[in-house]
């Protein structure tokens, strides 16, 4: 099944979104869909898949004019996308939630789960999804779910399949496994469109290409025909640097120091065991490792979230252990959350309101026990100016922003404030190139005035080329360490401890033993 | 637009009072806070003429009922005065019902909040004597207030320390409130003198809230209340919207998660927003004894603090959403005892239209669908913005 899009434009109230585009779908291809942060690819996404409407064009499937009133059409005219956020039931199982809403029945009204999961299987097997059936959502990780959006729309029988940056949320070997599952179904002959901010990953799986730049379609081909450096700069309209230029860093005092900490999760399992680790003042240190292996547990511990269960922390010479997160903010930890939409943002305020999401009650944006809006108003719209958080109005809500601008307003208000210690989890999640340049930047700004930061990514890129110093953590302890002043760390090296391999220079690195039984 | 850089360093640019304009068509808010409700209240209307066409009522009554029903809620300053009588104590445990809302909790409660604030001040009222209007009046409210916040408190003490739901706690605190005011109706020190029945004795007059319209003709009911229920809009609005408090209120409401890593604690939150909820239900009460009542009776709440969670919900908990709301509903109160005076048709006809109301609020879609082009979107967006 084919698919053009002619002349498609959208607007929101100020914003054209989308401009007269013309696109074109081919099936047994994956079309690339680029472009940086609010520059309209989910709108357009939307709108194929029937959640918009365009304001003109048209969109034709073989050839023939379709007309979308809603999601349900589109899917019956076999087109279904897979958003960025999933939108599964977490204590249904897998096949229940992909039959959700299309549920097969015989009789009156009795639900054949039998013939359900056969099918579902059947389709399971058919792409290599490797996803166990009958596996509660909230029992599986990040990656798997994905499929379980995935194996939702192949279900209902759909053609053309429209991937939001799904490799967002995915680490590097769930990528892998993702593209095996992608190339399949293109094999299959179905359609694929895969929106991303990873160049290499266009230049690995895309057919084709096509950039979007203000609402704009600036560029499409052949991607052998581009180069990263090509595709970065068509998108941004300038020449993208991928690496931030790092001088010699000058460490100065511990502002972060962690001692012993161990952390039990409510099952009494170890999340974090004998955790040492320090962030000197005009550093930056990054902790690597596949997700899931104590990072989220180790930043609560950090930011105050959750509380030890032995250990100390220190911050600039005090004891914080006990503190609140509200005094650690107050006391200078900045905290850039790994999930903006869990627990970074407020997607029904403004962006003004979520400037202040977690300062609101400082001295600075008040005036006894009111908020100074005005105050608060003046100071969000300079934060959205200088780190190009592209809204029309601080007046919006954060939930109409585009997925990268919503990250760029969750890292300006972190950076913005003058702060002693940077916890930053993911901060690049969903960003576009160009923007990644410049938060790697501020990062090494912050550093560079003497501040400590702490990356924690599952970029590996990332912290190779952020971080003076690298831990790497593995199964909830620190695995490994590694100097990387002047970029000399050993990428294979930390590949394997991030692997639970014992090769680290740390002498206690790579006890790779079960967790939770070892503490 | 001067003397607010002050903290921003630079003059402003013009890209920046490019992002200080507001974004949103205001449009779509008015839409949602006004054409909606009318546009539900007449198929209300609608579907409340067909029942009484199918229990066959003859057109010219239903006609005159509903011309009844205009003459009895603006038609007179006597039905002005009804009106805003009967909105008084909606608006209020409306407030504190729509306010637990946005810090995300469902105070189902408020009935028995206004009992037990109710029953209180009406204690206060005739117990405590030989004070001056001024001192006795306003302990009367605050005893009201302050007991009505401590009931609804517990609720929120239950969920914070142990979890329990407050929508089941809150039930159970109604079931609670009215067999006590029963119970306390019965005891010597609260009985009227010589009744068996459970009454309790008369409201002093230094206990009263004073008339407002008395000057104009005995009869008018319309009470100082009406001040206090304008000045709650205000302050609840202040709170919601311009306090630190009223902002950590939303933050939990909308996005538990975000609490957490804004470092509001989530317990605090949980007692603070329902002792506000039930200080307003028990000032509520406390108002319909001073001011209509005069006593405490049995069910002198008369489902109050029920009909309120139907104005929050019309008010979309926004104060003044929750003010047009509950005149809205205190109107229908009022020209609905007018029809059934005028036209006979029974006062059960008002609770099946104000119950069809809240149904189509509740389905905004179906109203749109039915009056498309009240709601017709220009080609533009913002849809995302409740
Ligand atoms: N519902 C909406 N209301 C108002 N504006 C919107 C809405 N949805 C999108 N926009 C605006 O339209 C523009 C395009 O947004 P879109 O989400 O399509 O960008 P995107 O290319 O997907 O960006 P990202 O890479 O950051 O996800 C943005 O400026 C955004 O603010
Ligand atoms: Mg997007």
């Amino acid at each position: 099944m084919d698919i053009e899009l002619r002349g498609i434009s959208k607007r929101f109230g100020p914003v054209q979104a989308n401009q007269d585009i013309n696109l074109e779908i081919r099936a047994g291809e994956v079309l690339g869909l680029l472009g940086e942060n609010g520059a309209g690819k989910s709108t357009l996404m939307n709108i194929l898949s029937g959640l918009y409407s365009a304001d003109t064009g048209e969109i034709l499937i073989d050839g023939s004019p379709a007309i979308f009133t809603g999601p349900g059409d589109s899917i019956a005219n076999g087109i279904g996308m897979v958003h960025q956020h999933f939108m599964l039931v977490p204590v249904f199982s897998v096949v229940e939630n992909v039959i959700l809403g299309v549920e097969p029945t015989s009789g009156v009204d009795y639900l054949d789960l039998e013939a359900a999961r056969a099918q579902v299987q059947e389709i399971n097997t058919r792409y290599g999804m490797e996803v166990p059936t009958d596996a509660l959502i909230e029992d599986l990780p990040v990656g798997i779910q994905q499929r379980v959006e995935i194996l939702k729309v192949l279900f209902r029988s759909a053609d053309v399949l429209i991937l939001d940056e799904p490799t967002a949320v995915l680490t590097p070997q769930e990528v892998e496994e993702f593209f095996t599952i992608v190339r399949a179904l293109r094999d299959a002959g179905k359609g694929i469109v895969f929106i991303t901010h990873k160049l290499h990953e266009i230049l690995e799986i895309a057919d084709r290409v096509s950039v979007l730049r203000q609402g704009q379609i600036v560029g499409q081909g052949d991607p052998a025909s581009f180069s990263e450096a090509d595709l970065a700069e068509m998108m941004v309209g300038r020449p993208v640097s991928f690496s931030v230029g790092r001088a010699e860093s000058t460490s100065g005092d511990t502002v972060l120091e962690l001692a012993g900490v161990s952390l039990f999760d409510a099952a009494q399992d170890a999340r974090l065991v004998d955790i040492n680790l320090s962030v000197h003042g005009g550093e930056v240190v990054g902790i690597a490792g596949v997700q899931g292996n104590g990072q989220t547990e180790l930043v609560e511990a950090i930011t105050g979230l959750s509380a030890v269960t032995t250990g100390e922390i220190g911050f600039a010479g005090q004891d914080i252990t006990r503190a609140s997160v509200r005094q650690r903010h107050r006391m200078g930890v900045a905290h850039i959350p790994e999930d903006r939409h869990k627990s970074g943002m407020v997607g029904n305020f403004t962006v003004a309101e979520n400037m202040v999401l977690n300062s609101y009650y400082d001295e600075s944006v008040t005036s006894g026990v009111q908020i100074d809006w005005r105050r608060v108003h003046a100071r969000a719209a300079a934060a959205c100016l200088s780190y190009d958080v592209r809204t029309p109005s601080v007046f919006l809500g954060a939930g109409s922003l585009s997925g990268g601008n919503q990250q760029k307003m969750v890292v300006a208000r972190e950076l913005e404030r003058d702060v002693r210690l940077i916890v930053a989890s993911q901060p690049t999640r969903g960003v576009d190139v160009g923007s990644i340049e410049y938060i790697h930047r501020q990062l090494i700004a912050c550093r560079d005035r003497g501040n400590a930061v702490l990356i924690i990514s599952s970029e590996l890129d990332e912290i190779l080329d952020l971080s003076d110093r690298i831990y790497v953590m593995f199964e909830g302890r620190i695995a490994a360490t590694f100097d990387n002043r002047g970029g000399g760390a050993d990428r294979n090296a930390i590949g394997l401890a991030m692997a639970g391999v014992s090769q680290g220079t740390n002498p206690g690195a790579g006890r790779s033993g079960n967790r939770g039984s070892a503490a | 637009m001067s003397g607010e850089a002050r903290s921003s360093g630079p003059a402003m640019s013009p890209d920046m009072k490019a992002l200080l304009v507001p974004a949103i068509d205001s449009r779509s808010s008015w839409r949602e806070l006004f054409i909606l409700p009318l546009a539900a209240m007449f198929l209300a209307m609608l579907i409340g003429a067909l029942i009484m066409m199918a229990t066959s009522v003859a057109p010219e009554t239903i006609l005159q009922s509903f011309i009844a029903m205009a003459h009895g809620s603006v038609g007179s300053i006597h039905a002005i005065s009804e009106t805003l009588t009967a909105a008084i104590p909606l608006v209020l445990a409306g407030l504190g019902i729509g306010l637990a809302f946005r810090a995300g909790l469902f105070n189902i409660g408020a009935e028995g909040q206004m009992v037990v604030g109710g029953l209180a001040a009406a204690i206060a009222s005739f117990l405590v004597t030989g004070l001056s209007i001024w001192l006795h009046l306003p302990l009367v409210l605050l005893v009201g207030l302050a007991i009505g916040a401590v009931y609804a408190a517990i609720a929120g003490l239950l969920k914070a320390a142990t979890g329990a739901h407050e929508v089941i706690s809150t039930i159970m605190l109604n079931l609670i409130s009215i067999r006590l005011l029963d119970y306390m109706l019965r005891q010597p020190f609260i009985q009227k003198e010589g009744r068996s029945d459970p009454i309790s004795k008369a409201v002093l007059e230094t206990a009263e809230l004073p008339r407002i319209l008395e000057f104009l003709d005995g009869n008018l009911r319309l009470h100082a209340g009406l001040f206090i229920m304008l000045a709650a809009v205000a302050v609840i609005y202040w709170l919601l919207f311009r306090s630190k408090l009223g902002f950590a209120f939303r933050i939990s409401g909308e996005n538990p998660g975000a609490a957490r890593y804004a470092g509001i604690r989530a317990g605090l939150t949980i007692v603070m927003a329902m002792a506000i909820a039930g200080a307003l239900a028990g000032l509520a009460g406390a108002i319909q004894v001073s001011g209509v009542l005069g006593r405490a009776t049995p069910g002198f709440t008369a489902g109050i603090g029920f009909d309120a969670i139907a104005v929050a919900l019309l008010g979309r908990s926004h104060p003044v959403g929750i003010l047009l709301a509950g005149l809205l509903f205190g109107a229908l109160e009022a020209g609905g005892r007018q029809m059934q005076v005028d036209a006979g048709v029974s006062i059960d006809m008002i609770g099946i239209m104000q119950a069809l109301i809240i149904i189509f609020v509740a389905a905004p879609l179906l109203v749109r669908r039915i009056f498309p082009p009240l709601f017709r979107e220009r080609p533009r967006g913002g849809e995302e913005n409740g």
